[in-house]
């Protein structure tokens, strides 16, 4: 097993010789790439998407420096650290909701923020999406693996705790979105293939369930509308339909830079955010979706290497969760505005307008190049 | 211990993780490759239908606003009509420059700034991107000539016929149908925007706004097929609109204008409700307005004109306008008093003029300041003495009045359906510690005895309660509408009929309002006489200024605007009910003296076929209630 040490001592060319110094930084070169990547990529299409919006650009990007910092920062925690704040972590999260769902912020009809007028507005749901899977990797990090049927019983209740809160706000797209996250912990731990087949049987009751005494008005609408976008062409269809011709007309190579027609019309509604996939495909055509995928997909393996490599199990569970979490982002948005899934407010990561969800997301990353480069502790250990 | 099997779990583990991350890895890539194959489909196989979609013809949803319910009378009398009408419309993104094209149109149609001010507002009112918005109305054959005409200097701007809300009767129902108006921005925001996507106009007030649902009826769509210049080229997909329910009033328009005939010029309101059924027969709020200009839009100037009248036009007497209910509420009270057992039929009090509580000076005046002596139930209404039902309220308490008056409908609103009610005011103890951190005096239950202080009831509710005397406390909610495509509304929270220990005591009640209008010293035993059946009534005045303690009321000293309010309540035939009505004439100062004869006509005009004789099927049916007497 190398240590960095060892690397550091044996390096004889230029470009090891600077990973390792990315690495005493504890910073992953590869990700760090691709994300940068993906940064300029974003301003791009942005620059496009919001009708050449300067001031739109510069909070983007500047959002993106307060994201990367963050990231920055967190690489610098051992992933054993975070293990011993991640319970604190998780009651602190889960009294927010509580909070949020008692008095919290009303903002479009749903109450999602906390609110502290001239100090912070923030969601604290936002915050569960990276706790979620760390708490559940803590959990299972103790107990042999796989988990038994008691370990797994805690964990979904764990789970379900938080998910429940975030769905009273409610908020059904995040909600999944963390129940997603604490499921794929579950998964990598090796969670037995006969109980996941189980648990996806026992859904269909759930869902129907939840459709008749959970769904509020305007989430049914959205699966109906998904269902047969055909028949609200004047409310929520309205959206797929023109995602689709926006998507549609762009053929293989794309219209061009700037030259969209769709979303420059104002016929793409939320061209800036959750649909802004439209765009780039009306712009840069199949070529571009799938570039970007191609840049998704490296960014995935990267996370998945690191994942198999990582030398605790936490870190192992936690790098494992994210990685997977984040490839669920990026097929949950492409999946609805290509009209595969149903609207649910996903943005598309880090090409989507937002600063809330990109600082979430690069502090995920920030776990996932501390649990690569803090390798030097468990070696003496 | 336990190190080196951790050791070996760690092992395991790792391959464990291993394994799922290859499962997870070949997953990923599965659904990369279906959003692939997905975007491949819409992008390269249905590239042409969607190319050709976006670049030269794109395709439109447009909404096809559904035609609005019409409204009748109860006998089928168009009330409420949609007229076709042609508009002047914008589509903002098709005329690049829209304010100049708005320039442009102010100058051909040589129309004044302040109308280019109001196109600007509608404009930017516009919702949805290509949506024509409708900037000038009921546009002349002259006009659509000249806009054809410039039409090369209008990019965007098309003539379209519309369907616009008219009301033939005009002024006779502005105040039960009311009217539709524009949508302004605050009812924009809580309407579903899907709904009225292609409606430009909705219920403001009356049955237009109750029934607003009903009448509005479901949106349809077309897909259309439009060049780069927005005209469509053909319809690929249609889905008709479904148009709102019509809805038939229980008004009669015959009576509504016999009624405000009846009223002359005067100022005031009438209610005729059929006690049987709640059916409202005739509401009349005088002086009225006539609503079409409201639908296009009216003028700042008309509007001002209307608004700031000193009679007040746009305000509705009949569901807004609040007064004393003065002495028409004194059968109401000797029906309760005697269902309380404070008095009975035959119980009498003194009057010699006015009415003293005990321990205190303050005289409570009859009208009639030499008194009547000894006065029994029967008498003390068809004379209205003040002194008799002093002495009731004072038996009888604020508690028990309240409970009674309430079951009355006052201090609530009774109608089924009629927008903006007001619910008037029974007060009460509790009502008076919260509004004015008060205990209740009792000299406060003696003025409410003859309908008098805090208490306040609507022309409507007065109605309500002759009818309830009129079916002997059955409660049906009074409404506009008879059907609504067919179906009667259904009333979701009936109110209690009123229950009686013994039901004589509403004969009791009765009688007296008969002998008001045909006993020998009825107070309204003039308009009694005149009459070919028997009337139940009651008079009484709403003071609009107080007349202080040993002042007397003199006619001569008060202003014209500050008389009192001539009020009166009947129901005819008296034994065989088939309206009541309720009159305010407006400084009108006598109740049996203006309002009765008022009450007359209206009844007259519902109850007398043509040659002045009761209709057959209005006759006193051979039954017990005729041998009672």
């Amino acid at each position: 097993m190398n240590s960095n040490f060892d690397r550091v001592l044996s390096s004889e060319d230029v470009l090891r010789r600077r990973a390792s110094l990315l690495q005493r930084v504890h910073i992953d070169g590869i990700l760090l790439l691709l994300l940068l990547i993906l940064a300029v990529g974003s301003l791009f299409i942005l620059y496009s998407a919001s009708g050449k919006n300067v001031d739109l650009l510069i909070k983007q990007a500047s959002s993106f420096g307060i994201g990367l910092a963050g990231m920055f920062i967190i690489a610098q925690f051992e992933p054993r650290f975070m293990a011993r704040w991640v319970p604190l972590a998780y009651v602190a999260g889960v009294s927010l909701l509580v909070v949020v769902d008692v008095m919290g912020h009303n903002a479009m009809g749903a109450t999602r923020w906390i609110n502290i007028p001239g100090v912070i507005r923030f969601q604290p749901s936002e915050f569960m999406k990276i706790i979620m899977p760390a708490t559940i990797a803590w959990y299972l990090a103790k107990r042999s693996l796989p988990p038994s049927l008691k370990h797994v019983a805690i964990s979904l209740s764990l789970i379900l705790l938080p998910f429940v809160l975030i769905l009273l706000q409610p908020d059904l797209g995040t909600s999944l979105l963390v129940i997603t996250s604490g499921a794929f912990v579950l998964f990598i731990a090796g969670l037995q293939w006969r109980w996941i087949l189980g648990a996806v049987a026992a859904l269909v009751p759930v869902a129907v369930a939840m459709w008749f005494f959970v769904l509020r008005e305007y989430q049914k609408q959205r699966v109906l509308t998904f269902l047969n976008p055909e028949s609200d062409p004047l409310g929520s269809g309205w959206n797929i339909i023109q995602s689709k011709a926006a998507i549609g007309s762009g053929g293989v190579f794309g219209k061009g830079w700037l030259l969209g027609t769709q979303s420059h019309l104002d016929f793409l509604p939320e061209s800036h955010t959750d649909f802004i996939i439209a765009v780039l495909a009306e712009e840069f055509g199949l070529v571009g979706v799938c570039l970007l995928l191609l840049v998704y997909l490296l960014l995935i393996a990267r996370g998945l290497v690191i994942t198999v490599q990582a030398q605790t199990l936490f870190g192992k569970l936690l790098a494992g969760a994210l990685t997977m979490t984040f490839f669920v982002y990026v097929f949950v948005n492409i999946g609805m505005v290509s009209g595969l899934l149903p609207v649910v407010g996903v943005p598309l990561p880090f090409i989507s307008y937002g600063g809330t969800s990109l600082i979430t997301l690069l502090a995920g990353f920030g776990i996932l190049m501390s649990v690569h480069t803090h390798r030097k502790w468990i070696a003496q250990a | 211990m336990p190190q080196p099997i951790r050791l070996k779990d760690h092992e395991k583990d790792a391959r464990l993780i291993r394994r799922r991350a290859v499962v997870g890895a070949l997953v990923f890539l599965l659904l990369t490759a279906a959003l692939v194959a997905r975007m491949y489909y819409l992008q390269v196989v249905q590239y042409e239908y969607h190319s050709t979609l976006s670049e030269n013809n794109r395709v439109h949803v447009q909404p096809l606003p559904p035609t609005r319910g019409l409204i009748f009378d109860r006998n089928g009398v168009l009330v409420a009509d949609n007229r076709p009408s042609f508009s002047l419309t914008l589509t903002r993104e098709r005329a690049g420059d829209w304010a100049q094209v708005l320039d442009v149109i102010v100058e051909v149609l040589a129309l004044s700034s302040d109308e280019r001010a109001l196109f600007e507002k509608r404009v930017r009112q516009g919702r949805r991107p290509f949506e024509p918005v409708p900037v000038l109305f009921e546009l002349s054959e002259e006009q659509i000539a000249i806009i054809a005409v410039n039409q090369f200097r209008l990019p965007g701007v098309e003539v379209v016929a519309q369907l616009v809300r008219h009301y033939p009767q005009r002024e006779h129902f502005a105040h039960s149908v009311g009217y539709v108006g524009r949508i302004n921005e605050k009812e924009l925001k809580e309407l579903d925007p899907v709904a009225y996507s292609g409606t430009h106009h909705i219920g403001k007030t009356g049955v237009e706004r109750f029934y607003e649902e009903q009448l509005h009826g479901e949106v349809g769509y077309e897909e259309v097929e439009t060049n780069a210049r927005g005209r469509v080229l053909r319809v690929l997909k249609r889905v008709d609109p479904l148009p709102g329910k019509d809805v038939m009033l229980t008004i009669d328009v015959r009576l509504q204008e016999a009624a405000e005939a009846a009223l002359g010029g005067r100022r005031g309101a009438i209610v005729a409700i059929q006690p049987s059924t709640g059916e409202v027969l005739a509401m009349v709020s005088q002086p009225s307005f006539d609503p079409n200009p409201f639908v296009t839009g009216i003028s700042f100037k008309a509007y001002a004109e209307l608004r700031d009248s000193i009679d007040q036009p746009l305000f509705n007497r009949v569901l807004r306008g609040l007064y004393p209910p003065g002495s028409t509420i004194k059968p109401m009270m000797a029906v309760a008093a005697l269902d309380a057992g404070v008095i009975t039929p035959t119980s009498r009090v003194f009057d010699p003029g006015f009415y003293q509580l005990p321990n205190h000076s303050h005289k409570y005046r009859n009208w009639n300041r030499s008194g009547d002596g000894w006065v029994s139930l029967e008498m003390a209404i068809m004379r209205s003495n003040d002194t008799y039902f002093y002495d009731l309220a004072h038996k009888m308490g604020i508690d028990r009045m309240h409970d009674y008056m309430t079951r009355f409908g006052l201090g609530q609103r009774v109608s089924l359906d009629m927008f903006e009610e007001t619910a008037g005011l029974m007060p009460s103890r509790d009502w008076k510690r919260a509004r004015y951190r008060q205990t209740w005096y009792p000299g406060e239950t003696l003025i409410l005895g003859i309908g008098q202080g805090y208490m306040q009831t609507t022309p409507l509710q007065l109605a309500q309660a002759t009818a309830l005397m009129a079916t002997r406390g059955k409660w049906i909610r009074p409404h506009l509408a008879k059907t609504i495509e067919g179906l009667p509304p259904v009333d979701s929270e009936p109110l209690p009929d009123i229950q009686l220990r013994d039901l004589k005591s509403w004969d009791s009640a009765r009688f007296g309002m008969e002998q008001v209008m045909h006993g020998p010293r009825g107070t309204a035993r003039k308009v009694g006489d005149s009459a070919v059946y028997r009337i139940a009534g009651k008079s009484g005045t709403a003071q609009v200024v107080a007349i202080r303690q040993g002042e007397k009321y003199d006619r001569n000293k008060v202003q014209e605007r500050h008389r009192d309010h001539a009020l009166f309540i009947a129901f005819a035939p008296a034994d065989n009910p088939q309206i009541a009505v309720a009159v305010m004439v407006e400084n009108g100062e006598s109740g049996s003296g203006v309002a009765a004869p008022v009450v007359k006509q209206v009844m007259d005009a519902w109850l007398l076929d043509d040659s002045g004789q009761l209709k057959a099927e209005y006759a006193t049916p051979v039954s017990a209630e005729v041998g009672q007497r």
